[in-house]
C-alpha cells in the first residue's frame, strides 16, 4: 500500500497498484508444468470473478458499493496478475498472453466465478461462497511447499478476509433487511449454492503435488465452517437439492464463460501483437 | 489567528447595517481566510457553493460511465486495474463532495433526487460517448488535464471543507492525467491502427475539453461574484489559456496533432492564439441535447431504482439493529 493520501487501511489505490507485487520480482523461480497448471486454476478464478465485478462499478446500489465491489474487484485483479504471471513463466507466455489468448476449453475456473451477477443479492451469494473458499485456500496454501505460492497466499490472505467481512455484513443486512430483500438472498443463495460442491473436487493434478497445493476436498470442513454459523445468524437455511457436475478445472465450462471472454478479450485480439 | 478589522469595500451608506456576523464573514475573506461550516455567511454564497459543490459531485458521478464503459474490455490487466482504481477514485471523489455540499445544509438524499430527476446539472464533458479504448487516454490526458486546471486553485477556495476535498482530489487527479498520457503514448508508439485511433479522439475530445472552462469571460454571468468571495480564483479564459498552454508541449511528445488549425504561439502576447470554440454546441449539450445526456442520466437513474432495495434493506436491518442494542 502506498503512503499516499488514504491512511484508513484497506481499500486505498494508486498508481502502485499497477505494479506486480514485490514477491514476483523477487521470486526467481519458474513454476513447473503441474505447478503452473495449478497457479492456472487459481488465477482463473480470480480473473473471471473480478471480470464479473467490474460490470458493477458505476451501477451498484450505493456509492459506497461501487468503491467497495470495485475495490474487491481490484485485489482480485492483482492475486490473478500475480498467479498468471507465475503461471506463464513455464511456457514463456505472459499474464496477457494467458488472459487474452486462450480459448475457453483452456481456462480453469470452476463454475462458482462464471455465473452472472444477477440482482446484488446474487453477487453477494457469489461473494460470500468464493471469499470464504479464497480465504481457506489461501490461509492454507501460505505454507506451501512452493514459495512463490506461498508469498502470493500470504499477500492475498489478507485482501480477501475483507472481502469476507464485506459479503458476510451484507448476507445479514440482506436476510434480514426487508420481507423483499429477504427473499432475494434466500433465492440468490440457492441458485449459488450448486456451485459449491466443485470447489471440493479432488483432481488427479492434487495427487501430483502434494505439499505445493492444497487439496480441495480438505478445505471443506473449514468453509462449511465458516459459512453455516453465519447462515445460522442470518436465520437462512444451506440450501439442499441440485448439485452442478463442474468440470471447471477440466476446461468443460458453463455458458456464462464465453461471453464473459469475449468482452474480456475483443480489443485486445483486434490488435494482434500490440502493446498497451 | 486574529484578523485585523480590515477595510472592506462596501457602500459607505449601507454600512450600517452590516451586522456583526457579515462583517466577520467580510473580513475573514478580505483576509484570504476560511469560511468554515458553522460560520454565519451569506445565503448567496451557501447557495453557490452548494451549486458549484453538487455539480462537481455529480460530475464524478456520471463520469464514471464513459470509463466504466472499458473495465470489461481494457486490452491488458494492467490497464484494466489502472481504469478500475480510477473509476473507483471517482466515486471517493463524489463521495468527498457530497459530504462537503453536506455541511452546508443539504442532504445526499435531496442532491442525488436532484441529478436523477434532470434538474442538476454536471459537467457537459460527460455528455460525449467513449467508443473506443484511446477515449481512455482522451479522457485522462484532456478531460482530467482541464479538471485540474480547474481544480488546483480551489484547493485554495475560501469554503473550507470544499478546499480540504480538493486537496485530496488533486493528488489523485494527477495519477489520473498521467495514466491517459500513457495511454496516448503508446497507442502513439503502437502499429498504424493504434495510432489512428489515438489520433482520431484526441480530435474529438479537444474541443469539449475547452469547453470545460465554461463560457468566455464576457459571457460568464457568475464568475465575478464567485471570485469576489475567493471561491474562484482565474477567470475561465485564463485557465483555458493557460491549459492549451500546457498542452501543446505534451501533444508534442505524443505526437499527436491537436485538431485547430489557428493554433500558433503570440510572440506578442506571450501565449498561444486559438481558433473559435463552437459555443453553440457547448449550449446544446448544456441543455440536454449531447450525444449521450440521455443515456448517462438512465444509466444513473437505473442504478438507483435497482438498487432501492437494497438501500432499504441497510436500513431497515439498521434500525432493528438498533433497537436490539436499546433492548
Amino acid at each position: 500500500m502506498s503512503d499516499t493520501i488514504e491512511q484508513d487501511g484497506h481499500g486505498h489505490v494508486d498508481v502502485d497498484t499497477v505494479q506486480l507485487s514485490a514477491e514476483l520480482v523477487e521470486a526467481a523461480s519458474v513454476a513447473s508444468h503441474d505447478v503452473a497448471e495449478y497457479a492456472l486454476w487459481l488465477g482463473d478464478d480470480s480473473l473471471v470473478l473480478a471480470q464479473n465485478l467490474g460490470w458493477w462499478i458505476s451501477r451498484a446500489p450505493e456509492l459506497e458499493e461501487d468503491i467497495a465491489l470495485g475495490n474487491i474487484a481490484l485485489d482480485l485483479i492483482g492475486h490473478a496478475r500475480s498467479l498468471l504471471h507465475y503461471a506463464g513463466a513455464e511456457s514463456g507466455r505472459t499474464e496477457d498472453d494467458l488472459a487474452y489468448w486462450r480459448d475457453e476449453p483452456q481456462w480453469r475456473s470452476a463454475h462458482l466465478f462464471e455465473q452472472p451477477n444477477g440482482d446484488f443479492a446474487h453477487t453477494i451469494a457469489r461473494q460470500f461462497i468464493a471469499a470464504h473458499y479464497l480465504f481457506e485456500l489461501y490461509s492454507t496454501l501460505m505454507e506451501s511447499t512452493d514459495a512463490t505460492l506461498a508469498a502470493i497466499a500470504a499477500k492475498a490472505v489478507k485482501e480477501v478476509d475483507y472481502h469476507r467481512d464485506h459479503s458476510i455484513q451484507w448476507v445479514l443486512r440482506l436476510a434480514q433487511g426487508t420481507e423483499e430483500s429477504r427473499r432475494r438472498m434466500i433465492t440468490g443463495l440457492s441458485d449459488l449454492w450448486p456451485f459449491v460442491e466443485e470447489l471440493f473436487v479432488d483432481e488427479p493434478l492434487i495427487d501430483r503435488l502434494e505439499g505445493v497445493a492444497v487439496r480441495p476436498s480438505s478445505l471443506r470442513a473449514a468453509v462449511e465452517g465458516a459459512m453455516f454459523p453465519v447462515l445460522a445468524e442470518a436465520e437462512l437455511e444451506v440450501p439442499r437439492g441440485f448439485i452442478s457436475s463442474g468440470g471447471g478445472r477440466r476446461g468443460d465450462h458453463s455458458e456464462n464463460l464465453g461471453p464473459l471472454l469475449a468482452e474480456l478479450q475483443v480489443l485486445a485480439r483486434a490488435h494482434p501483437g500490440a502493446k498497451w | 489567528m486574529t484578523i485585523p478589522p480590515v477595510p472592506y469595500a462596501i457602500d459607505p451608506d449601507s454600512a450600517a447595517t452590516v451586522s456583526v456576523e457579515e462583517q466577520q464573514f467580510n473580513d475573514l475573506i478580505a483576509a484570504d481566510s476560511r469560511i468554515e461550516p458553522r460560520d454565519w455567511m451569506p445565503d448567496g454564497y451557501r447557495k453557490t457553493l452548494i451549486r458549484q459543490i453538487s455539480q462537481h459531485a455529480h460530475s464524478e458521478i456520471i463520469g464514471m460511465q464513459p470509463e466504466g464503459n472499458w473495465i470489461t474490455r481494457a486490452p491488458s490487466l494492467k490497464r484494466k486495474a489502472i481504469l478500475l482504481a480510477k473509476v473507483q477514485d471517482e466515486a471517493g471523489h463524489g463521495l468527498y463532495l457530497y459530504s462537503a455540499a453536506q455541511t452546508l445544509g443539504i442532504s445526499r438524499d435531496l442532491m442525488t433526487d436532484q441529478l436523477i430527476a434532470g434538474k442538476a446539472r454536471y459537467s457537459s464533458i460527460f455528455n460525449y460517448p467513449s467508443p473506443t479504448w484511446a477515449d481512455m487516454g482522451s479522457i485522462g490526458w484532456l478531460v482530467d488535464g482541464a479538471a485540474i486546471c480547474n481544480q488546483v486553485p480551489l484547493c485554495r477556495a475560501s469554503y473550507g471543507p470544499y478546499g480540504r476535498a480538493m486537496v485530496r482530489i488533486c493528488k489523485e487527479e494527477s495519477f489520473h492525467q498521467r495514466q491517459g498520457f500513457e495511454i496516448l503514448l503508446e497507442l502513439m508508439n503502437g502499429t498504424p491502427a493504434q495510432r489512428e485511433m489515438a489520433q482520431e479522439s484526441v480530435n474529438r475530445w479537444y474541443w469539449p475539453a475547452l469547453q470545460m472552462f465554461g463560457p468566455p469571460d464576457d459571457d460568464s454571468p457568475n464568475s465575478a461574484q464567485s471570485m469576489a468571495w475567493n471561491i474562484k480564483r482565474f477567470s475561465n479564459d485564463e485557465l483555458r489559456q493557460r491549459f492549451v498552454g500546457m498542452l501543446v508541449p505534451q501533444a508534442e511528445v505524443l505526437g499527436v496533432t491537436l485538431p485547430d488549425p489557428d493554433l500558433r504561439w503570440n510572440e506578442e502576447k506571450g501565449a498561444y492564439d486559438m481558433g473559435e470554440i463552437d459555443w453553440t454546441e457547448f449550449h446544446e449539450v448544456l441543455a440536454g441535447r449531447g450525444p449521450a445526456n440521455a443515456r448517462r442520466l438512465q444509466r444513473r437513474r437505473d442504478a438507483h431504482d435497482e438498487g432501492r432495495w437494497v438501500r432499504e434493506a441497510a436500513a431497515a436491518y439498521a434500525a432493528k439493529q438498533a433497537v436490539k442494542a436499546v433492548a
